[in-house]
């Protein structure tokens, strides 16, 4: 049987995390090129047009494209033939430390939320999450770097069945008119449907997982991912709020089973930037 | 939309009043470092001695918590932080001496009005676009709070710095 290394996940994390805070993921990128064409508020076109320039800044100088580098987040999605020892996560934390220190990235964590909010120094801990998914031989890891500006423009509700599909639109709507100007629009939009109060914020956070060139599951997400598109783009909030005709460039929206009184809806803003990845991790074969 | 404006911080009352809100304008000179956890300890020094401390009386503050020097430059990114985050402290600084602020997203109406009374400005910058804004950072120094780290207060120097007059004097605003 194989098995998954701490010592791969830290790897992993001091390769990619630089990376991530450099760099405009390429899909991005070309969302960014594409909306700066198509559009016609010069508020909007200047503010596209900055944040190219700063990706190329960047990406040149080996810079963070933002002074926020985030909280880092770690997912592990394994296979049911990959077992996975209790330590696997063990060394995220050196791995996220030694990203950020060496590469002069922003340390933004503070020791505890609510009694004591000195900073930790090194950006740890990391926030870890493993699921266990029906694809053998799998062993993949998510990262994202997560702005503080647009995760706080976030948001669960815990809707009634009753409101539909029409009420998910007009609450994504409502949350992007209320703070995308707070969350560095143009937008990528995770949506979360289901699940329970916990489960749904997840959702909506793997949601921002996937790349813009990869489709959804089936049609009926694709059609209500265009819909909630088209809905947060006619707000005409803009790239940098000064109004403009890409206030998203994409929507992601991951569903899942509820309770029959439920309808948990999440919503989890992502930058211009969206720093994610997605790598496979090597598997080693269980010593004997 | 208008040429840009090019204003020398700190910027006269007068110069703020002149100002509408969507004009472009590049900022040059000195200006403030300060955010969420440095808002809250300067608010704290101004209820114990009355007045604004650090000199900042007359100057203007950039929401912003910079990441570390890189590429030759003070900071290697630099942008502005979620502004309603300091609406708690802001009309407070603003009545005290604070000319303008720099930041990104809306204010709440205590700090329209305080901006209005004062014949104060609220400018945005563009968030997101902290490597290419970190090219504008002259020169920086830590002025106060060192062990807040990335939130203490630092006086830096900007040649350029573009920004948008997202609230001007008559509380007109900029943001859809």
């Amino acid at each position: 049987m194989k098995t998954i290394k701490p010592e791969t996940i830290a790897e992993a994390l001091k390769r990619e995390i630089p990376q991530l805070a450099y760099v405009v993921p390429a899909d991005v990128r070309q969302g960014l090129k594409d909306a700066k064409e198509r559009e016609t508020n010069p508020y909007a076109a200047q503010a596209l047009d900055l944040l190219l320039e700063n990706a190329c800044v960047a990406q040149t100088d080996q810079v963070p494209l933002c002074q926020d580098t985030g909280t880092t987040w770690v997912c592990l999605e394994v296979g049911p033939d990959v077992l996975v020892p209790g330590n696997v996560f063990s060394q995220v934390n050196e791995g996220v430390a030694e990203a950020y220190v060496n590469s002069k990235l922003r340390k933004s964590v503070v020791k505890d939320a609510l009694f004591d909010r000195g900073n930790t120094g090194d950006n740890t801990p990391a926030f870890t999450d493993l699921h266990f998914v029906d694809e053998p031989g799998v062993c993949r890891l998510h990262i994202m770097l997560k702005g503080g500006g647009s995760d706080n423009a976030s948001r669960v509700v815990m809707l009634a069945p009753g409101a539909g599909r029409a009420g998910i639109v007009s609450e994504v709507v409502k949350c992007v008119r209320e703070k995308a100007a707070n969350a560095c629009p143009p937008l990528v939009v995770g949506v979360g449907v289901g699940g329970t109060f916990d489960k749904v914020a997840g959702l909506a956070k793997h949601a921002l997982m996937r790349p813009f060139d990869v489709p959804a599951c089936d049609e009926d997400h694709a059609a209500f991912e265009q819909e909630l598109l088209d809905a947060i783009n006619a707000t005409g909030v803009g790239a940098a709020g000064f109004g403009g005709d890409t206030t998203a460039l994409a929507v992601r929206v991951e569903t899942a089973p509820c309770h029959i009184a439920a309808f948990p809806l999440a919503i989890n803003l992502g930058c211009s930037a969206m720093r994610r990845c997605t790598v496979d991790l090597e598997l080693t074969e269980m010593e004997a | 939309m208008a040429d840009e404006i090019r204003i020398q911080l700190p910027p006269t009352k007068e110069q703020l009043a002149g100002l509408r809100a969507g004009d472009k304008c590049l900022l040059s000179g000195f200006m403030y470092t300060l955010r969420d956890a440095g808002h809250m300890r300067l608010i704290e020094e101004l209820h114990q001695q009355g007045s604004l401390p650090y000199g900042l009386d007359g100057q203007v503050i950039f929401y912003a918590g910079p990441s570390p020097a890189s590429a030759g430059r003070p900071f290697g990114a630099i942008g502005p932080t979620t502004s309603s985050r300091m609406d708690f402290a802001a009309p407070e600084l603003y009545r005290e001496g604070i000319v303008a602020t720099v930041g990104k997203g809306h204010r709440s109406a205590e700090v329209v009005e305080a901006i209005k009374e004062t014949g104060s400005v609220y400018f945005a910058a563009v968030g997101g676009a902290a490597a290419a804004l970190a090219k504008c950072i002259v020169s920086e120094e830590l002025i106060a709070y060192e062990d807040l780290g990335t939130e203490a207060l630092r006086k830096i120097e900007v040649n350029d710095l573009p920004v948008f007059v997202a609230l001007d004097v008559n509380g007109t605003c900029l943001y859809v």
